[in-house]
């Protein structure tokens, strides 16, 4: 076994990570605007861009799921039990006495447990929270004829800021997380090139370099 | 009913027959002749051919020698219009033009002028010839017996001149102002009276009335330009463009009648029902827009673009808002001001014995306002007024003469009807009248207040006793007075429909999506941007604690490494 630098992040996966990033911040630009928290833009620019670019980021999440489903990527987010105490020591602890980080990354799971885990809570809770809920604000017009059309606003409103400022605090722990251990360039860099020290078994080394995916 | 015609026809022919010797001597004439056909013979010399200019009309009036006079009076110059117009005088009878009475089916209530009170001068009943000068006919001297059933007391000229000089006197009980004219009298405008030319008005007439028809009394409505309604104002003889879009000559330069469609001399709008929601969703083309709605021509979704997404949007507000909530932005526009707030309770204050008054506003146009008068006491203005916004669905409720009021309350003169979030009710602008008004402390009923009478002894404007006054008014319409009075606040709803600006000048979206926007305190609407809503203070909570987390955990990591000097490897 020995660390290789592997192409794990296709085009379409860097492509998909920076469009997320790039919409989801236009989202929180324009819902803070929407919720009143600035007034550098007009509301009603606020609303149009908030509207286009989420309906824009859910084709492609639309796009990714298909992907993530037919090439098998949706495994890499599957939560384990497997190594999560180690992970959360490190957190807590070991990263403050100097230690390494517990988890060493494989092709197959790129993500530690607990990393995991809180993707898989973000694109199974967080992420379905604020795009029903946006779909049904978008979509009042069509139902707020009915009985309690304004009450049922209010708590949907409620409920789609909410889950926004769950995302925005997940982008802040995310961000954060690319400090620890490497460093912040070092994190963010596989995700622009695509390329990441792995450990590869001598296997999986011949394989990747037959595929022509490594870089050394 | 039989009896009237004949008297209609008797008066009429007696009009004719005294106006008009040759022609009379003609047809005496004729009467010798026993062919009966002979004197009715029709005459078409007067008929334009086709070397004249097409005109509009198919009759010009100027023609007609039955309208060339003399005319004692204007009721004179109405038996002549009867004599070709025989129906058009039992339309206007049958009007509220006519009747000041109008009857809600919905509420049950019997309002009009005659009966309601009002947050401005109050009551009709007491003070009639300076009241019902505005009225369409003539000598309504007492509205406690509804008009007699006299279509040649039907006042057609104030709405059919169109030679610009007829009026009627401010206290002749719709008289227009004839030789000799009194000193000082002043016309409904506020104008100092001159004799009218009845042949001159007689010979011009022609339908459909004019702005300045419709003007002359619906502009001056509370004593003075614009002091009652807020959004009908002399600004709108000829507004600009960004005053009213619709009567501009730089904008589609309508005239009244354009929207207040007429049928049988009766019109379309009301403010006792007004028409908030679309009354005919089931439109046709080429089917008629018999309602003074903006839906009437503009449909329910009436924005198009250029952008279809907020057009869409701004299209979903309309099951919310009235037209009106966006699109008069301010009321009292195009430079004249309108009474706010009117204080009755400090009229009657005399300086040496002498009435005064005092002119505290200033117009934008330099025009000076009364802000205190002994006659009515404290007034305020207000120039491009921000409107009162409730959920109506255009039924008026009033508090009438002889209902029980809370004098611990503001008293609302009229109850604006609908629900929040109704589906047949809208938000919907008002200008909101602020009164004080004399009521009676032991019946707890607003009173009616004699303020208008020369030399009768009791009358406000000329005595300053509210004593007298109040009581003569009670007397007049036979009601009970315990004789001790005070005064109650009030409101007066009057929706605001008029001065519409251009589209862009409409509300935009911070309006009402700010906060203390436009809506708040509304119930039944969520106005997103209008404040942080519980989730939103919940998330920010969340937010701010992984914020703090991750400074803190940094904090110490940055702590720790000082500790371990070299134990890091980044």
């Amino acid at each position: 076994m020995a660390e290789h630098c592997v192409k794990v992040y296709s085009r379409f996966n860097r492509l998909w990570h920076w469009s997320q990033v790039g919409s989801i911040m236009l989202l929180f630009f324009t819902g803070a605007r929407l919720l009143g928290l600035h007034t550098i833009m007009p509301f009603g620019l606020a609303v149009m861009v908030h509207t286009v670019v989420a309906l824009a980021l859910l084709l492609l999440w639309a796009f990714a799921t298909f992907w993530l489903f037919t090439t098998g990527g949706y495994k890499q987010f599957i939560p384990r039990l497997a190594g999560m105490w180690e992970v959360g020591r490190f957190y807590a602890y070991g990263v403050f006495k100097g230690e390494e980080h517990p988890y060493v990354k494989s092709y197959e799971r790129r993500h530690n447990p607990l990393q995991a885990a809180s993707y898989f809570a973000l694109k199974m809770m967080l992420f379905p929270a604020i795009w029903i809920s946006g779909l049904a604000y978008l979509s009042y017009g069509f139902w707020d004829h009915l009985d309690g059309g304004s009450f049922w606003l209010e708590i949907i409103a409620n409920f789609h800021v909410l889950a926004a400022f769950a995302i925005a605090s997940f982008v802040v722990i995310h961000v954060y997380l690319l400090t620890i251990g490497h460093g912040f360039r070092q994190h963010v860099r596989p995700m622009v090139s695509g390329y990441e020290k792995v450990e590869l078994t001598p296997e999986a080394e011949a394989y990747f370099r037959q595929q022509g995916r490594l870089l050394d | 009913m039989r009896q009237t015609a004949l008297r209609i026809t008797a008066i009429v022919s007696t009009v004719i027959w005294a106006q008009f010797p040759a022609y009379a001597q003609e047809s005496s004439a004729g009467e010798e002749t026993p062919a009966l056909g002979a004197q009715s013979k029709p005459d078409a010399s007067k008929a334009a051919h086709m070397s004249d200019p097409v005109k509009d009309l198919t009759a010009d009036h100027s023609k007609f020698d039955i309208l060339k006079g003399p005319f004692a009076s204007g009721s004179e110059v109405t038996a002549a219009c009867l004599s070709c117009h025989t129906e058009a005088g039992n339309q206007v009878m049958h009007s509220v033009h006519w009747k000041w009475e109008y009857q809600n089916e919905v509420t049950g209530q019997t309002l009009g002028k005659a009966h309601e009170m009002n947050a401005f001068c109050g009551n009709v009943a007491s003070n009639e010839v300076r009241c019902t000068s505005c009225h369409t006919g003539y000598g309504w001297t007492d509205v406690r017996q509804p008009m007699p059933d006299d279509p040649t007391k039907v006042d057609c000229l104030v709405c059919h001149d169109k030679s610009g000089q007829y009026t009627k006197q401010d206290n002749l009980a719709g008289e227009p102002p004839l030789e000799p004219v009194a000193e000082g009298a002043k016309t409904i405008t506020g104008a100092t009276a001159t004799a009218v030319d009845l042949v001159k008005a007689a010979l011009s007439v022609g339908p459909p009335p004019g702005r300045d028809n419709c003007g002359n009394c619906h502009f001056y409505g509370g004593g003075g330009d614009n002091v009652k309604h807020g959004d009908l104002s002399s600004a709108l003889f000829n507004p600009a463009r960004d005053v009213d879009v619709h009567m501009s000559p730089d904008g589609e330069n309508f005239a009244c009648e354009t929207c207040h469609v007429s049928d049988k001399h009766v019109f379309e709008g009301s403010r006792y029902e007004t028409d908030v929601v679309d009354p005919h969703p089931d439109r046709m083309a080429g089917s008629a827009h018999d309602a003074a709605a903006c839906q009437s021509c503009h449909t329910d979704t009436p924005h198009k673009g250029p952008n279809p997404l907020i057009a869409a949007k701004l299209n979903d507000h309309t099951d919310t808002l009235a037209c009106q909530t966006c699109h008069i932005p301010s009321f009292a526009r195009g430079g004249v001001a309108t009474k706010t707030v009117w204080d009755w309770s400090t009229a009657g204050k005399l300086k040496d014995g002498k009435p005064y008054h005092e002119e505290g506003f200033t117009q934008s146009d330099g025009k000076q306002l009364h802000t205190y008068m002994s006659q009515k006491g404290d007034f305020e203005w207000g120039e491009n007024v921000t409107p009162y916004y409730a959920w109506s669905n255009g039924e008026m409720t009033y508090t009438l003469p002889e209902e029980k009021i809370d004098p611990t309350k503001v008293v609302e003169i009229n109850k604006i009807g609908g629900n929040p979030g109704g589906e047949d009710s809208r938000i919907f602008p008002f200008k909101r009248m602020v009164g004080t008004q004399a009521y009676d402390k032991q019946r707890d009923v607003l009173l009616y207040n004699h303020v208008y009478g020369p030399g009768d002894g009791t009358a406000l404007w000329s005595y300053f006793d509210w004593e007298k006054s109040l009581q003569a008014g009670m007397d007049y319409v036979g009601l009970e007075y315990s004789g001790d009075f005070g005064f109650v606040h009030t409101y007066m709803y009057w929706p605001i429909t008029h001065m519409v600006a251009p589209k862009e000048d409409a509300l935009v979206c911070e309006s009402c999506h700010a906060q203390d926007g436009r809506m708040a305190n509304l119930a039944g609407i969520y106005v997103p941007g209008s404040g942080i809503n519980l989730g939103g203070k919940l998330g920010l909570a969340v937010f701010l604690l992984a914020l703090l987390g991750v400074l803190g955990h940094g904090a110490l990591r940055v702590i720790s490494r000082g500790k371990n000097k070299g134990g890091h490897h980044g």
